[in-house]
């Protein structure tokens, strides 16, 4: 074992794990305004279409990543509006919202299937998604705005008696939410795999999902799930190049064995959960008399 | 004077009406939206809606690929409503699926050179098993480590899919095969008897009606389907009148998973004779929408699978005709649920013009 080889694979960890901290971030500011948007995996999906094909329009990396941004804004914008106006069920709409994404980036990028591109450095965005998270942190804990947003979460009613804008917050936190998802998308369609495949991030929005409740709803925890995630999800594929007489397939399901297992671990503690989970997570806020 | 906007005000009771009539909206909500992006597609709006809803049910054949269709659907589906009347989030019955056309189809392997009448009960009942197995597991982790049903289920799934394509890579391979990733394929004994000579619509559609008779009366006569409908309710009102919830979590998960496993076998054993990789294209999500669509009732089930399974059908169609990419079936049913989860506003509040002076 060297050092170059440690050094290796600490930088594969490292790219791997990145789209997990942006949408697992992103995904924690939703929840923590009170919502909770199943749609990741979907919006992932359209924004890793949408960079992809504006790329091999245009050539531009910059507008890349500003359309598939735009595109996550879109499509969290259109669950925001079932949820927060429309009162829907938070969790059919973003099932639904994961479905139509799916069919929506596969019909876009069905011509663009095995299309070459030039990938990106990742490493802007490794360092960014560190950024991101501690700037999340900065607001949730030492702002003003910030504290307002996690009382909107807590408890909608409170919040709205005082004279906040419930369903404001809760609108810009879903976009939030979903510009982040829409940004891990196109990192793994531009940086990560510069390709486009169908269903490319392969459950990673559900993971990401997970990261949230793993992180008992702290952003920088976010961090530590997702590099334990990204860590098992190396160390099975290095294990799988090794060639051991071992099926390939139960190393390629072991990061979603082990999300079930951390999973476990962390709700098993039922006082955990409720004192830390956003208190009107799901519940949808009517201003009516 | 009236405001220009419309307020929502809530009903003090819900709207039977609307309960009925939302599914209905949600469609045609669908089918001026499918249009509009046809146009934007470059296609003639009439045709592509012909195309895609019309000429795939326009033959005998047609019809039967319909209920061929509409058989995993429906079957699922209602198996979802026993979890979703009480606000269990079970999605990963894609995974109860998989895991039953693994057990169930694991038989048909092990007797694949027998033909025996009882060949088909013990696959089916062999089915049902492996998917009720595959949905207690996030029941357990519900109930006994409080652990989110809607991402264990889900993971599940995944975990499914790969379980099934290393046993046909690997030890379910047909040796005779050329190293094609499929089993062997099963006995007559072990095939769905086909309905009608020359069509595909087979067995499976007489099991799922069943089933869905069955789960109407235990909705509608059963005292379980009483319990189940309160706690999804009121899990406060539920708790008061000491109905257990963790015995309701388990058959919920059971049963939905039973289904979802006959659902899975009944695909192996039906139009596909043996396994491999690609055994269902999403039917574990998309009867999500069916149900949904459905309302969670039987006959509302029914009704929705079938226009469920009509956007599978002219998906293809369109594919074949429009070259349009398949994908565009799973537009209309995120579209249909997106439309039919903002329309169920109407059911519990109003739309009404405020006076102003």
């Amino acid at each position: 074992m060297n050092l170059d080889l440690i050094l290796g694979i600490l930088q594969i960890v490292l790219i791997a794990t990145t789209p997990l901290v942006f949408a697992g971030i992103g995904e924690l500011v939703t929840e923590k305004s009170g919502v909770l948007n199943l749609g990741v995996e979907g919006m992932m999906l359209v924004g890793a279409v949408s960079a992809f094909i504006i790329l091999v329009i245009t050539g531009s990396y910059f507008l890349a990543f500003f359309v598939s941004i735009l595109s996550g804004i879109i499509m969290s914008g259109l669950f925001a509006f079932l949820v927060l106006f429309l009162m829907s069920n938070q969790i059919a709409t973003g099932l639904a919202l994961t479905i139509f994404g799916i069919g929506l980036s596969s019909m876009l990028g069905k011509q663009y299937i095995g299309t070459p591109i030039d990938g990106l450095s990742p490493w802007f965005f490794v360092i960014f998604s560190f950024l991101i998270v501690f700037l999340v942190s900065y607001f949730f804990y030492k702002t003003k705005a910030g504290l307002i947003l996690r009382a909107v979460g807590e408890s909608h009613n409170s919040a709205h008696a005082l004279g906040y804008s419930v369903i404001k917050i809760r609108f810009l936190s879903i976009l939030f939410g979903g510009s982040m998802c829409a940004l891990a998308g196109s990192y793994i369609s531009i940086c990560y795999a510069p390709m486009w495949q169908e269903g490319m991030t392969a459950g990673r929005g559900w993971i990401a999902l997970a990261l949230v409740v793993f992180a008992t709803w702290k952003p920088e925890r976010v961090l530590i799930g997702a590099y334990i995630f990204g860590g098992v999800t190396i160390l099975q594929m290095n294990l799988q190049a090794l060639g051991l007489r071992f099926p390939g397939q139960f190393f390629s399901m072991a990061p979603y064995v082990a999300t079930i297992i951390v999973l476990v671990l962390i709700s098993s503690n039922k006082l955990r959960i409720k004192l830390s989970a956003p208190a009107s997570l799901t519940i949808p806020f009517y201003k009516g008399r | 004077m009236n405001s220009l906007f419309p307020s929502i005000v809530s009903r003090s009771q819900s709207s039977g009406l609307m309960n009925f009539f939302v599914p209905i909206i949600s469609i045609v909500l669908t089918l001026i939206t499918g249009s509009i992006i046809f146009v934007l597609l470059g296609f003639d709006p009439v045709y592509a809606l012909y195309t895609f809803f019309i000429s795939p049910i326009s033959s005998t054949y047609g019809i039967s690929e319909l209920f061929v269709k509409a058989t995993p659907l429906a079957l699922i589906a209602i198996g979802l409503s026993y979890c979703f009347k009480n606000n269990i989030y079970n999605i990963g019955a894609e995974g109860q699926l998989t895991m039953g056309a693994i057990f169930g189809g694991g038989i048909g392997i092990l007797f694949h050179d027998t033909n025996v009448f009882w060949l088909l009960p013990l696959m089916i009942f062999a089915g049902a098993i492996g998917g009720a197995l595959w949905g207690l597991i996030p029941a357990i982790l519900k109930t006994k480590f409080n652990t989110n049903e809607i991402l264990t289920s889900l993971m599940l799934v995944y975990v499914a899919l790969f379980i099934l394509d290393y046993l046909v890579v690997g030890p379910w391979k047909d040796p005779f095969g050329y190293s094609f990733p499929k089993s062997r394929p099963f006995s007559e004994s072990g095939r769905m008897p086909l309905l009608f000579d020359g069509l595909r619509v087979h067995f499976g559609l007489i099991i799922t009606l069943f089933l869905i008779f069955v789960s109407w009366f235990i909705f509608s006569k059963t005292i379980f389907g009483f319990q189940l409908k309160v706690s999804g309710y009121s899990p406060k009102a539920a708790r008061y009148a000491g109905f257990n919830q963790t015995t309701l979590v388990f058959f919920a998960f059971a049963i939905c998973g039973a289904f979802a496993g006959i659902a899975g076998l009944a695909e192996v054993s039906g139009p596909i004779g043996l396994l491999y990789r690609d055994i269902s294209p999403n039917y574990g999500f998309t009867a999500i929408i069916v149900a949904f669509l459905g309302r969670l009732h039987p006959i509302g089930i029914i009704f929705a699978s079938l226009v469920i399974a009509l956007t599978y059908l002219g998906a293809e169609d369109a594919q074949l005709f429009l070259q349009m990419p398949s994908a565009v079936g799973f537009i209309f049913q995120g579209l249909v649920l997106f439309y039919l989860l903002g329309a169920e506003l109407l059911i519990n509040y109003k739309l009404t013009y405020k006076k102003l002076l």
